[in-house]
């Protein structure tokens, strides 16, 4: 596993893993973005990468997608953003998110090198499962980086020891069958799910989809590793565009305050 | 296992899916366990003589198959070379080829115990077949249709409503069949536990391009032995449309071990390959949508390009896996043909034989009017008419300037 996202599971509280998308609603609107999630307290960043057809997410993301593909992000410009941001947090984990196919459109080496010369820590890719493994996992895991993968409430106990099986960084459990920003799962069956994960996952188990308030993010992080908070933060960049970046900075400390001391009475 | 022929071209894909590099099951997490499902679940009905017999007898008694062979003698002399035959898959019930294969998914959805169908649709032709067959079983129906699609195929939004299915307008992205298909995933990863998603071509991922070629080889099987019986020898060239490709996989399939066979299939070069086209085999390079890797239309940083085609049945910017490999071993030829192109020949087949056929098989039709006068006339060029043109005269007066 990264030596960065090592550091961000072992600082005795929950992590609060902070998504949003390169390039929305410019790539020069992105850095300070980025900056106020730091700011507000974010243990992870998920940088997540346009796509076209982003088949995963619900509206929000939908649209952030359109935003930064409108404006003109290139992937160049996606790896330019990261290599930045490494050279201004040296310790924060970034984690790239996206679809395969920009992934491996030049050929995944010539990703994976990228990647890790940007200082990226791991990569999410949402169409890639286990089964289609040799499209990117090799390639990342040799360059150092973490191939993290989902766990869904589809996943079952035979099928999970598959997932793991290449996984590192951390286990995404995707805590609704469905896509991102909708509903959210009843705090009961999100506790059984990564109890029953955690049975089996030498990883740490952060929780996403759906989760948009402290007052949900919380409870969550009594039962899990981490919580990931995505939608939330983008509908405020779509709200304020470039200057975005004060109050994605007020939500994610509010949102900090929740996962870092999950039995306080703000939570 | 069954004994793996290295000579045969039809014992794809393998056990994972693929054909040679091309298709495999990319798809997110929460979809995984139901594509394995769906596949075990093919697995079996494949062996069990009763989904055979289903199949079969709705394919005889609610399709009306076998669709007749037919030689096309004025087109021929018109033409001045080869023989023009087609396969009439136009004749068939709601007017394509498409209602093969969704008599064979609603089946298998059933046999899963599903409860709830969706599908999206680009002309609306198989949004009409989806929703012909879930009024047949009295299943409940979405259809996803991008709202472009929706405001220039009235007519078939009306039918699928008046077959009970209820029509959803997509909003996002171009408003296309593209578009269509991502919102079809998106309520499928929300609803995996009680809906069927009858894929309308033989793409997506794993096993949708094997059990849809599978469900349409009934076209190339039923052409093989109606040829055989008419003129006691097999077709020279076949030729069909691809869009996604189903048509022309379920006629080329049960042709691809007989070497004296050629095959061209042609796809829909737009405006012309140099400006907006839906010609992914000619214009686009491997990647990575929808569940599959295959050729994509696609810009250096793997972005999708939008297809144009005058034929929204066309209008996808990706083909079938099985398409990507047969064009990569060389077995199957492409080529593809202009708007214009495929617009003279609909009018060539109206007033030759009095057939009107539908956009996408005139495409067919305008490759065999380039080829058949090069052929000797003892050559037999058999062509799949897979749809039949009711549905496009609106779009065709357009462009010849008659408002209707």
């Amino acid at each position: 596993m990264s030596a960065r996202l090592s550091a961000a599971f072992a600082k005795g509280h929950p992590a609060l893993v902070c998504f949003v998308t390169a390039g929305d609603p410019t790539p020069a609107a992105t850095p300070a973005i980025l900056d106020a999630l730091v700011a507000g307290g974010a243990d992870v960043i998920e940088l997540g990468m346009p796509f076209t057809d982003p088949m995963a997410d619900g509206p929000a993301i939908q649209a952030a997608n359109l935003r930064a593909l409108g404006a003109g992000t290139k992937t160049a410009d996606i790896l330019a953003i990261a290599a930045d941001f490494r050279a201004r947090h040296a310790d924060v984990p970034l984690v790239l998110m996206g679809y395969a196919n920009p992934m491996i459109t030049r050929g995944v080496d010539w990703f994976a090198d990228a990647a890790a010369a940007a200082g990226v820590d791991g990569v999410i890719c949402v169409d890639i499962p286990p089964e289609e493994d040799a499209e990117i996992g090799p390639a990342l895991r040799s360059r150092g980086l973490d191939l993290i993968r989902l766990a869904t409430p589809t996943t079952d106990a035979a099928r999970l020891p598959a997932v793991l099986d290449g996984s590192s960084g951390f286990l995404y459990y995707v805590s609704v069958a469905g896509i991102t920003g909708k509903q959210s799962a009843a705090l009961t069956s999100i506790e059984e799910a990564v109890a029953r994960i955690k049975q089996t996952a030498q990883l740490p188990v952060v929780v996403g989809f759906g989760v948009r308030t402290p007052e949900q993010a919380g409870p969550i992080a009594r039962v899990a590793d981490g919580v990931v908070v995505g939608s939330a933060i983008v509908d405020l960049v779509a709200a304020h565009g470039a200057d975005a970046a004060e109050p994605v900075r007020a939500l994610v400390a509010e949102l900090a305050r929740a996962v870092h001391t999950p039995g306080s009475p703000a939570a | 296992m069954t004994v793996q022929n290295p000579n045969s071209y039809r014992t794809q894909p393998d056990e994972r899916g693929h054909f040679g590099q091309f298709g495999g099951r990319y798809v997110a997490e929460t979809l995984m366990p139901l594509i394995l499902d769906l596949e075990r679940e093919y697995r079996a009905a494949k062996e069990d003589p009763a989904f055979h017999a289903e199949f079969d007898d709705l394919l005889e008694h609610y399709v009306g198959r076998p669709s007749p062979l037919y030689f096309a003698p004025r087109l021929t002399e018109e033409l001045g070379g080869a023989q023009v035959w087609f396969k009439r898959d136009e004749l068939n019930h709601t007017g394509a080829h498409k209602i093969n294969n969704c008599v064979g998914q609603i089946l298998l959805a059933m046999r899963m115990g599903k409860t709830r169908i969706i599908a999206e649709t680009g002309a609306g032709q198989h949004g009409v077949a989806t929703a012909t067959v879930c009024a047949r079983f009295g299943l409940p129906c979405v259809i996803y249709m991008g709202a472009t699609d929706v405001e220039r195929q009235q007519p078939n939004v009306f039918r699928m409503k008046l077959l009970g299915a209820e029509v959803v307008p997509v909003q996002s992205g171009a408003k296309t069949l593209k578009d269509a298909m991502n919102e079809a995933m998106r309520d499928w990863v929300a609803n995996v536990h009680d809906t069927f998603y009858i894929i309308g071509t033989a793409a997506g991922p794993h096993p949708y391009p094997e059990l849809v070629r599978d469900f349409q080889s009934v076209i190339g099987r039923e052409a093989r032995a109606q040829m055989l019986s008419r003129t006691g020898r097999l077709p020279d060239l076949l030729v069909a449309a691809i869009g996604g490709g189903s048509n022309a996989i379920g006629l080329f399939h049960p042709f691809l071990d007989d070497p004296t066979v050629r095959m061209l299939g042609v796809e829909a070069a737009g405006y012309g390959l140099d400006k907006d086209h839906a010609a992914s085999l000619a214009g686009g390079r491997p990647g990575i949508l929808h569940g599959n890797k295959t050729y994509l239309l696609q810009d250096d940083d793997g972005q999708i390009l939008e297809g144009h085609s005058i034929s929204a049945g066309l209008d996808y910017p990706g083909i079938g896996p099985e398409h990507a490999w047969l064009k990569e071993n060389g077995r199957v030829d492409y080529t593809s043909v202009t708007d214009d192109e495929a617009l003279d020949a609909f009018q060539l087949l109206c007033r030759t034989e009095g057939i009107i056929p539908a956009l996408e098989p005139s495409h067919a039709i305008a490759a065999v009017k380039k080829i058949a006068p090069t052929l000797p006339k003892d050559t037999i060029i058999l062509a799949n008419l897979c749809g039949r043109g009711d549905k496009d005269i609106f779009t065709v007066a357009g462009h010849l300037g008659v408002t209707l």
